[in-house]
């Protein structure tokens, strides 16, 4: 009880579940690093990233590229590709449930956004995962639209930026989903010897099939301030390695340090920075 | 021998047969008869349990520790071979071996992940579980043979990329990634065998290719069938029905069209008998290395990019 309850006489107090019933839900939130209480618009204004510590929260694929790209001349690419369960897989729950739960928890088909549109006035090709989709998982959609999304590049000659959040490939479905490690990398060799450029931008979290395909080839890698990032998730190595791992391992600080991304960068300054990157790659 | 649980009734069998062998020697003429009649009743026994595997069943033999590993295979199969190693940056990863040598006289560049057998050995190739420093020694090799016009043959054999904390520093991901990218644009032929376990991202390294060969009874999978199972089941002792779910054998890949061709084991598996292993698997290799090494190399990339262009299964929506 704080001071100011005490002096309150016991008839006005008011219980806590009264004054959660008189807050709209939703109209503050709290930063998980810095415990400050914020106010939902104000933090939507600053893309997510708390204005107290800098802490860049997890955002979903379409506000993503919402922030990144210009508002107007949007086009999205291989929006008709619905998943299909060839496998009829089922462990505790069947995958199609699964798919049907992601996809009404999310309003999207599957784990990958991919738009056409502007970055400053600079035509390009931008693609960002869907976290909240079955941890943005890499299966055979996924693949293909991603894979349109640089066909789209090589017929325009436009260049790519990928922001990825993802756990892997999706055991789901089975073979088909590690095949897609191969065919989105093979696509990425395509853009590379046509010469045109592609950052990738690592996001919280980035591991498996993802991080070890698409994610690491950019031509520029860039990462979010302490996003995890690596191939193996940090419990697998634990149990493998018996020791607790040290502080800031495979975050974004760790991966800059050991040389496997080129810069880490504040969310709010992404677009003048990869503006100003892509610009120069492609000599304008 | 060693036998697996599912083959215990094989193993006591084989256990009878071996007592009265050593009856012979006093030399009753009868039980050679016997002897004869048991490894009969034995063979139609091995033959009937191995009609009717499980995935998991077939996992266990994928991982058998009698099971032949890459440089068995390479010894019986090729000629003049001679081990290359290091990837001259860090280290020489003793979990991929590679090497140049002669199949029926063409020169090949070999490369696959190795296992060990006793304790000791398993310790020395990390459990076939390569680090980044493996993968790169892989590419380093494979530009080679680009080079000097040697198709590249890999052998599948690993539990997965080795996941530890110097691996990650060094860029496990990148390194993965980077064959991946690499491979898709090799000008010579590229052709996959999974020999025993094919184990994920880690196993797809050195797999990306233009034919791709399974052992009957090798596995190729995702994520491993008790690691599937910990994520979906939270409890790795369902792995059997993981590995049924994920549909991880040869013969189910073919149906799904992922595999292009599945070469014949002896009864029992490759352990039971090497050296008809290999020499099966030499004439599958020798016929595919013909094939693919016989095209102009523009061909050969259109057909590989066409591959894998086309994994993958969705929907069209109106």
């Amino acid at each position: 009880m704080n001071w100011f309850e005490k002096l309150l006489p016991p008839k006005i107090k008011t219980s806590a579940s009264a004054t959660k019933r008189g807050v709209p839900e939703g109209l503050w939130t709290k930063c998980k690093t810095c415990n400050a209480v914020l106010y939902r618009a104000e933090l939507e204004r600053n893309l997510d990233v708390c204005p107290k510590c800098d802490h860049h929260m997890r955002i979903g694929a379409r506000k993503r590229l919402d922030c990144f790209l210009d508002p107007e001349g949007r086009q999205e690419i291989g929006v008709q590709l619905r998943p299909v369960d060839v496998l009829k897989f089922r462990d505790e729950r069947k995958y199609r449930d699964r798919l049907h739960d992601a996809q009404k928890k999310t309003d999207e088909p599957d784990a990958l956004v991919v738009l056409q549109g502007t970055l400053k006035g600079l035509p390009l090709v931008s693609c960002a995962f869907e976290f909240g989709f079955m941890g943005g998982s890499m299966g055979s959609v996924v693949g293909e639209r991603f894979v349109l999304g640089v066909e789209r590049c090589l017929e325009q000659d436009l260049p790519l930026v990928c922001f990825c959040a993802s756990g892997g490939a999706r055991m789901q479905e089975g073979l088909f989903s590690l095949m897609q490690m191969a065919k989105t990398s093979a696509a990425l060799r395509r853009l590379s010897d046509r010469g045109l450029p592609y950052v990738s931008v690592l996001t919280d979290p980035t591991t498996g099939g993802v991080s070890a395909s698409l994610g690491m080839l950019g031509d520029v890698n860039v990462g979010e301030p302490n996003a995890l990032i690596g191939f193996a998730g940090p419990r697998v190595i634990e149990q493998t390695v018996r020791q607790t791992l040290p502080e800031g391992f495979q975050r974004s600080e760790f991966l800059l340090e050991h040389g496997a991304i080129d810069m880490i960068l504040d969310r709010r300054d992404m677009r003048d920075r990869i503006h100003s990157l892509l610009s120069m790659m492609l000599g304008k | 021998m060693n036998f697996l649980e599912f083959e215990q009734p094989i193993a006591e069998l084989e256990a009878k047969i071996d007592e009265l062998r050593h009856v012979t020697v006093n030399g009753e003429v009868s039980i050679t008869e016997e002897i004869t009649r048991l490894q009969k009743k034995s063979q139609r026994l091995t033959e009937s349990i191995f009609s009717t595997l499980s995935s998991w069943q077939v996992s266990q033999l994928a991982r058998h520790p009698q099971r032949p590993f890459t440089l068995d295979y390479v010894h019986r199969m090729l000629t003049d071979f001679q081990e290359l190693k290091g990837d001259r940056a860090f280290a020489d990863d003793h979990a991929i071996v590679g090497g140049i040598g002669r199949l029926d006289g063409r020169p090949v560049m070999v490369i696959g992940q190795q296992k060990g057998r006793d304790t000791k050995e398993k310790l020395f190739r990390n459990f076939g579980m390569p680090k980044p420093e493996g993968y790169r020694k892989a590419l380093r090799l494979m530009r080679m043979a680009e080079r000097f016009h040697m198709p590249v043959l890999t052998f599948i054999d690993t539990p997965g990329a080795y996941p530890g904390v110097g691996a990650e520093e060094r860029g496990q991901s990148e390194a993965i990634a980077r064959n991946l990218f690499e491979m898709a644009a090799l000008r010579v032929p590229l052709i996959a065998t999974v020999i025993g376990e094919g184990g994920s991202g880690g196993a797809l390294a050195i797999g990306v290719c233009d034919h791709l060969i399974m052992l009957q009874y090798a596995t190729y999978s995702v994520i491993s069938p008790e690691g599937c199972a910990s994520i979906l089941w939270k409890s790795a002792e369902r792995a059997s029905d993981a590995a049924e779910a994920m549909g991880i054998t040869a013969n189910r890949l073919r149906e799904l069209e992922l595999v292009d061709e599945i070469v014949p084991e002896p009864l029992g598996g490759a352990h039971r008998d090497p050296d008809a292993a290999a020499k099966t698997l030499r004439g599958t290799l020798l016929t595919a290395v013909t094939r693919f090494a016989e095209l102009p190399v523009e061909e050969l990339l259109r057909l590989r990019a066409e591959r894998t262009r086309n994994f993958g299964n969705f929907q069209e929506s109106a």
